[in-house]
């Protein structure tokens, strides 16, 4: 067997499913409808997929904020530049930490529990039922999600970095004793709108609309068993952290 | 039978699915007004049966005809619109399990009418009063036993009164109360509403009590049809043996095999 066709053999598989995952989202917009119906359920997949994604967001804000400000600030005070704590945290949250660290969040919590909801569905006749009432799954079933993904991770980035900057003037301003106005106004100056806060919202935007479209991608071609339900989950989580943190350094690639 | 009284006729059928024939030349006529039970060996292509009906997949060859309809030709927006004449029960139901049994009945409705809210409601209520559950409408499914859920999936399957329904196994592991409401069920719905019954089953005896029409699909051909009595007297040997429930027959109880004496001398020969 020739090197080549080996090679051939090794990216056979995952192009045929990148192939079929992108026939699946052409499919799936292309057959958009807005009517009363497709944006109550969007809506109800923004509180599924976003309010309930919001406990674990806090919580891993805060303290996220938290060590980042504590690593940071231990290694500026040595060269005497403690006031630039603040710039620091926020930097790194508007353009990095914020957008990566809670699409790979969304992955885990909101991420999973589409996968397994579709993969499940499938495995009861939901899907056929769907498809027998005349109801297409898309519109019903796939559609809304990726909406709601699109809108819930750019909403969960902005609470994320929100909570993060609290963490971190509670360890910079409230147990050191910092002045809170350098704090503030060091943050204020260095922060530019357009590069550092919209360009992290554009990757909010675009890494919730990969989670989004893996988690369905993933329920829809699971195996109709438990044990394609638990591995089609598995993947989601595999697949969007990997594709998360590529996509990150080529859109950061162009943002710089 | 003569071409009116057919609600749904299969004309020299072949189906092959993943290199293995389910169903070669099958002909079959589903009388209109009637309940029909379609049965079988379990692999026998009963499903099939039901999904070509459905125009969930397309015959090889031959035609698919419900009424006027050539399912087999149908596609896109012509298929849905077909589909909103026919009700089908799924093996389990397949409610929706985020929804209530209410909203599940609805679901339907809200789907492809502009009806108000109000007049929804109402008829969701005497869906759900003609299968005994009016009183769990806000009862989620996990909260009902199968058979229930079977029920309110009746109702739901019913919501757009269809023309034909198809119920696929619809009596699979219901407890003796849950079957006895489940024959009624089925058996009232048809006359009721003068409608076409489709029972794709093999329970027999079940049957016996409640179909007008059996055929009997085997080796991915029709075996048998007539009413239930004709066919408890058949001399058709796989009829006799499946309508009796005999362990070996035509469909043998043992899977291929070499030969016993030549497996264990072998074997005593490896030790």
């Amino acid at each position: 067997m020739s090197p080549n066709s080996t090679g051939n053999r090794l990216f056979d598989r995952p192009l045929r499913e990148l192939g079929r995952a992108l026939l699946f989202l052409f499919t799936a917009i292309s057959r958009m409808r807005f009517s009363r119906l497709q944006v109550a359920e969007t809506l109800r997949q923004v509180y599924f997929a976003g309010v309930r994604s919001l406990v674990i967001i806090v919580t891993c804000g805060f303290f996220v904020g938290l060590v980042l400000t504590l690593q940071t600030y231990d290694t500026l005070t040595r060269f005497g530049a403690g006031d630039a704590v603040s710039t620091v945290l926020a930097l790194s949250l508007f353009r990095e930490l914020g957008p990566v660290l809670t699409a790979l969040l969304f992955a885990g919590r909101a991420g999973t529990s589409i996968t397994a909801e579709i993969g499940l569905m499938r495995a009861t006749e939901q899907l056929d039922a769907l498809d027998l009432m005349a109801i297409d799954p898309m519109e019903r079933i796939v559609q809304p999600r990726l909406i709601a993904g699109l809108i819930a991770v750019p909403a969960l980035v902005l609470i994320f970095n929100v909570t993060a900057i609290v963490g971190g003037v509670f360890f910079a301003v409230f147990l050191m004793g910092n002045d809170p106005v350098t704090f503030w106004s060091n943050m204020q100056a260095s922060v530019e709108l357009g590069r550092d806060f919209l360009g992290g919202m554009v990757k909010a935007v675009a890494f919730g609309f990969l989670a989004a479209w893996l988690a369905v991608w993933f329920g829809w071609s699971a195996r109709p068993t438990s044990e394609g339900v638990a591995l089609a989950t598995t993947q989601t989580v595999i697949a969007t952290a990997i594709t998360v943190l590529i996509l990150d350094f080529v859109l950061s690639a162009f943002m710089l | 039978m003569t071409h009116t009284e057919a609600a749904i006729e299969l004309r020299n059928v072949t189906v092959e699915l993943g290199g293995r024939t389910i169903l070669e030349n099958l002909d079959l006529v589903i009388p209109a007004g009637k309940v029909t039970a379609v049965m079988g060996p379990s692999g026998a292509g009963k499903t099939t049966v039901l999904r070509l009906i459905t125009g969930q997949i397309r015959p090889d060859s031959g035609e698919v005809r419900v009424g006027d309809t050539r399912v087999d030709q149908l596609s896109g927006k012509a298929l849905n619109r077909f589909r909103r004449e026919i009700g089908v029960l799924l093996q389990n139901g397949a409610l929706f399990t985020d929804l209530t049994c209410f909203d599940n009945v609805a679901l339907p409705l809200r789907e492809h009418t502009e009806l108000p809210e109000t007049l929804i409601r109402r008829l969701v209520l005497l869906k759900l009063q003609m299968v005994g559950l009016r009183g769990a409408a806000g009862l989620y499914p996990r909260e009902l036993s199968g058979g229930m859920n079977r029920r309110v999936a009746t109702a739901r399957a019913m919501a757009l009164d269809p023309s034909i329904m198809l119920y696929d196994e619809p009596f699979a592991g219901l407890d003796p109360i849950s079957l006895g409401v489940s024959l009624r069920l089925i058996r009232d719905i048809n006359h009721a509403l003068g409608i076409t019954s489709i029972v794709i089953t093999h329970d027999v005896d079940e049957v016996a009590h409640l179909a007008d029409q059996c055929a009997i699909i085997a080796d991915r051909q029709l075996m048998a049809s007539g009413s239930p009595a004709e066919l408890a007297d058949s001399d058709n040997p796989l009829v006799r043996q499946f309508m009796q429930g005999l362990p070996d027959g035509p469909v043998p109880f043992h899977y291929p095999a070499d030969d016993l004496a030549a497996d264990l001398l072998a074997a005593e020969k490896q030790q």
